[in-house]
């Protein structure tokens, strides 16, 4: 086997491969779960990227794999980035947990930074995650405020904690300008297929709803809304461009700040194990401008954004009653951060059963 | 100028030898001009390719993961195939054979002791042979077409997968993401040299599946009628062979190793069940088996080339900054070739200028 | 629920079913004439990427409408010269073509990301788009849906009507005789792989340009799959493409609509409904074994190489 390497090695210096090329102080790599391409999760942590390249220049060497499926391919990539010299790697997607930690238990030296997971098995992994469930509240309130039926229209993909905790945050945020407002979930069971979304949106729309909000990546949603007169909501990016007489405004994932930090720890030798859940006040959730709306309504979200920010103001806080009658928080309590993480139920004013209940 | 094909009598075994060398040899140069023009070093690009992933004892072991359930599900397609019955579906008997092997891990989990993998290998062959029968049955029985309902089951699986690892199988202490509680040691497919990487007993599998897969379609009776059925049902039946039982049977054996190919990479390499288990190993490996001739060697070389192929396309992502869009084209170029180059083993090809008799519009006046 | 919402509802369903009845039948053709193509998911995503730039370069939909139309056609010869002239296997080739359709249209898609597109304008008949629920339904839909239906009974009249259709379904039945009785076998089968890219091209731009007016790698999400299941679905009729084409968009729209009401099924088994519906129609037809005998092309997926 050794004979075997020796040979193609000599081959490459043959051919004039090289090896180490890195000049960089560095090395920075990512590996996501879709296309960069698809103008939501992926795109915007590439966008992260190029604020670390921004930010860093020649000092960094940056790398990514776009489309790595979650499951044996995952462990794969993971591992070739480790072996290629990275110093730290962000692995994007929840589904990369148990490959992020297999490949940081063989390599203590590298950096691992895994995106809305849980777990870290080893010292040399960290987890990062962000409350875009804040922006949600905004949202809500925005929503309950610009509705004239008092139904909204939510496009969720999957029914995992973060998308529930969504959905509440929501209607939490609706009920607390309109007690009555009533939030129809429509399940896609995909994170990205612009037709079904279309699709998804179109009859949410024909039950009534005259605001749209999503969970999923695409903007597809967004252009049904435009040429249906409502408004709605954007996801991930400012969408714009895709809704100019249409989206209210958009939670925008904005990862750069965090990569830009981690990356920095990283070359000045201070990188230590973590688990952030950042929200606004990190700044790893900001909201797209407010527009289509009136001025008040602008300014109440403004004014609730700030709270978030500093704090003041807490979506999960009580008296909150969940779907099924129950009391959840009572009044003035804060709900646990292992509660939040682990959301499987509604609040009271959701339109729907949460599957699997 | 005409091109013109002309069927030799016997496969030739000259071009049989020599034709995958000039297939990697065109698909060298076209990827090289593809990658020039896209401004990346072209030897380079070739090299992170084809000789990158074969440098390093991981990566090789990495090439044995990777082409395990490629290779296990392609050897039976080359059954359903032979025998002249579309299996489109090996996605979904892939799913659902790795669900059935799953039900002692999380269904048990307390249960130990050595027969656990084995009777989870079992399991995934059985769940596996089972969703194959379902288009089996109905085309034996009713004549449904089986492309479309192999393939819609695919479909099925993949959303019951989903509702049960999100719903009755959920890790109860996973925070409510959609995963089952990880294996116990019990149930994980050991690996073959742990010390060098992750290459596990799944590849020993294949191994044997190729094997007897040549075994029995070349020396039995059974691959005889295989052979004589796919050709044509009606002289089958005047053989005395029935065409009903074929389609089960080829239908079941497929869907079988399909299975036994997900628990396999299940147990193997992820550890538990997760809504994704599979990147379309099961339409992927369709293509493995045409490209191994529906031959059990060939189909194991074939299964081997196609996971270096992508092996080699995240290699190239890394080393040269390309696309992993540049890496399915390229991957394209690679097939077509190959599948143009085996034309040559079986046809001689000819050019002409065009015959006047079937063009007198050319003739001059 | 009102009138209106009704029109709305059925009009979803149209829209969603177009690119599949347009797809399917561009294959209906190919496959009539014995040639099994599997590479309309990739021919269709090429066919979308090419709609919306042509689109954004000429400013108008109808130029993605033709550079989708030709550049489907172009990349279904890609298929041609490898499984008609090279006679390599036609379902190998076509999961290849499939292979290289998304990696191509990803490649060429990048500049388009994030940019809005050009809406096709629906048409508008004074008079009779104002009309109350057939005017909106009948006359006020994109071009496109008016193509499709242009296409299936085009498609219908000239595979039982024409002479042309009749060699071409000879040709499908059992090119040994087709060939022997002069015709063209690999001419004629080469026009209808090309018909069959053109139609899947059309359907990919009907999603950049009607459907989701976007570009978005991956778009087309396995309609090509659903598109080839229908054509066996419809036994190889054009007029079933076109019931199973709407039956397909209308179990899919009438999930959304049952979750929105609050009906409490898993959404897992809605989503799988469309699929699990197909197979049951499909047995049912398939049970009258005459009636599909009868139209399954003998020489589908066989290849054929001429004794000169």
């Amino acid at each position: 086997m050794n004979k075997v390497k020796t040979a193609l090695l000599a081959a490459a210096a043959v051919i004039g491969v090289s090896g180490q090329a890195a000049a960089a102080d560095a090395k920075a790599c990512w590996i996501y779960v879709g296309p960069i391409g698809d103008f939501g999760w992926s795109y915007q942590h590439h966008a992260g990227l190029l604020d670390v390249e921004k930010a860093f220049g020649d000092r960094v060497e940056t790398a990514y794999l776009e489309s790595v499926a979650e499951g044996a391919d995952a462990e794969r990539a993971i591992e070739r980035f480790a072996r290629s010299g990275c110093d730290i790697i962000f692995t994007t997607s929840f589904g990369y947990m148990e490959a992020t930690n297999a490949v940081a238990e063989r390599f203590p030296d590298v950096k691992f930074e895994h995106a809305t997971g849980y777990r870290r098995d080893h010292p040399n992994v960290t987890t990062f995650n962000s409350k875009f469930y804040q922006g949600r509240y905004i949202q809500g309130q925005i929503a309950a405020k610009m509705s004239e039926t008092g139904v909204a229209g939510y496009i969720a993909s999957f029914p995992i904690p973060e998308v529930v905790r969504g959905i509440n945050s929501f209607i939490l945020g609706a009920q607390s300008v309109n007690p009555d407002f009533s939030l129809k979930v429509v399940w896609v069971n995909t994170w990205f297929d612009p037709g079904k979304e279309a699709d998804a949106a179109k009859a949410l729309v024909d039950q009534g709803v005259d605001i749209l909000t999503q969970h999923t990546d695409s903007t597809a949603a967004m252009q049904v809304a435009e040429e249906r007169g409502i408004k709605a909501f954007g996801q991930a990016s400012d969408m714009q461009a895709f809704g100019v007489n249409t989206q209210l405004t958009s939670i925008i994932d904005d990862w750069g700040p965090y990569y830009v930090e981690r990356v920095q720890a990283v070359l000045d030798g201070t990188w230590e194990q973590q688990d952030v859940w950042g929200g606004m006040i990190e700044g790893h959730v900001a909201m797209a401008p407010y527009r289509n709306m009136p001025y008040e309504v602008a300014a109440t979200a403004k004014i609730t954004e700030r709270d978030i920010m500093i704090g003041r103001s807490e979506p999960f806080t009580g008296p909150i009653t969940k779907q099924d009658g129950s009391e959840w928080l009572p009044a003035g309590q804060r709900a646990e951060i292992g509660e939040l993480l682990s959301m499987d139920f509604y609040v009271q004013g959701v339109d729907d059963q949460l599957p699997q209940q | 100028m005409r091109l013109e094909l002309e069927k030799r009598g016997e496969h030739s075994a000259m071009f049989s030898a020599i034709s995958p060398i000039i297939a990697v040899a065109v698909t060298a140069l076209l990827g090289a001009l593809m990658f020039a023009a896209l401004g990346k070093p072209p030897l380079q690009a070739l090299y992170s390719y084809f000789i990158e992933p074969l440098t390093e004892v991981w990566s090789i072991h990495e090439l044995l993961v990777k082409a395990t359930p490629l290779i296990l599900i392609a050897l039976g397609l080359a059954f359903c195939f032979r025998s002249n019955n579309w299996n489109i579906g090996a996605e979904g008997q892939f799913i659902i054979g790795a669900m059935a092997g799953s039900i002692i891990p999380v269904m048990f989990p307390d249960l130990r002791g050595p027969w656990i993998v084995p009777a989870m290998m079992i399991c995934g062959m059985i769940g596996g042979g089972l969703y194959a029968f379902i288009p089996a049955v109905l085309k034996a029985r009713f004549n449904t077409n089986e492309i479309l309902s192999s393939l819609m089951l695919v479909y099925v699986a993949e959303l019951f997968l989903d509702w049960t690892i999100r719903g009755p199988w959920r890790d109860p202490d996973g925070f409510g993401f959609p995963q089952t509680q990880r294996f116990h040691a019990d149930a994980i497919l050991p690996e073959m040299f742990s010390a060098s990487g992750r290459a596990h007993f799944g590849f020993v599998f294949a191994i044997l599946a190729t094997l007897v897969a040549w075994y029995v379609l070349s020396k039995t009776m059974k691959g005889f009628e295989i052979r004589v059925l796919g050709e044509s049902a009606r002289a089958g039946g005047f053989a005395g062979f029935n065409a009903k039982r074929m389609i089960i049977f080829a239908f079941v054996v497929s869907g079988a190793l399909a299975g036994l190919a997900g628990i396999s990479e299940v147990s193997g390499a992820i550890g538990q069940l997760r809504p994704s288990i599979s990147p379309g190993y099961g339409f992927t490996a369709i293509i493995v088996a045409f490209l191994g001739r529906l031959n059990p060697a060939g189909i194991f070389a074939a299964g081997l080339v196609l996971a270096l192929s992508y092996l080699g396309g995240e290699a190239a992502q890394i080393s040269i900054g390309v696309s992993d869009k540049v890496a399915s084209v390229f991957q394209g170029i690679l097939l077509f070739t190959v599948l143009a180059c085996d034309t040559l083993i079986r046809y001689r090809v000819r050019l002409r200028s065009s015959a006047p008799a079937l063009a007198p519009e050319s003739v001059a006046p | 629920m009102t009138p209106e919402v009704i029109v709305s509802i059925i009009a979803t369903v149209m829209t969603a079913a177009t690119p599949l009845l347009i797809a399917a039948t561009g294959e209906l053709v190919v496959e009539r004439a014995g040639v099994l193509n599997l590479g309309v998911e990739g021919m269709m995503v090429v066919g979308a990427v090419a709609g919306f730039a042509g689109a954004q370069l000429t400013g108008n939909a109808w130029g993605g409408v033709g550079l989708a139309i030709a550049c489907g056609a172009a990349f279904s010869l890609l298929f041609g010269i490898l499984a008609l002239t090279l006679a390599t296997n036609q379902v190998a080739t076509g999961l290849s073509l499939t292979l290289l359709g998304l990696g191509v249209s990803g490649m060429v898609g990048e500049a388009f990301i994030g940019q809005p597109g050009v809406k096709m304008a629906s048409v508008n008949i004074p008079g009779l788009s104002d009309l109350p629920i057939v005017g909106p339904l009948l006359f006020g839909q994109d071009p496109i849906f008016y193509i499709s239906i242009a296409l299936v009974v085009g498609v219908s009249w000239f595979l039982f009507k024409t002479r042309a259709g009749l060699q071409l379904r000879a040709i499908g039945n059992n090119h040994g005789s087709a060939h022997a009785l002069g015709i063209r076998v690999i001419t004629v089968r080469y026009l209808a792989v090309m018909f069959g890219g053109a139609c899947a091209g059309l359907a990919g731009a009907q999603l950049s340009l009607v459907y989701t007016p976007q570009w978005t790698e991956d778009m087309t999400a396995g309609r090509g799959w659903i598109a080839l299941a229908l054509v066996v679905f419809a036994s190889w009729r054009p007029g079933r493409v076109l019931i199973g084409a709407y039956l397909f968009g209308a179990v899919t729209i009438a999930q959304f609509h049952a979750q929105a009401f609050g009906v409490a099924i898993p959404s897992q088994l809605l989503s799988a409904l469309p699929y699990v519906s197909t197979i049951v129609v499909l047995v049912l037809i398939s049970a009258n074994r005459r009636m599909t005998m009868q139209n399954t092309p003998a020489a589908l997926g066989k290849t054929f190489v001429p004794d000169h």
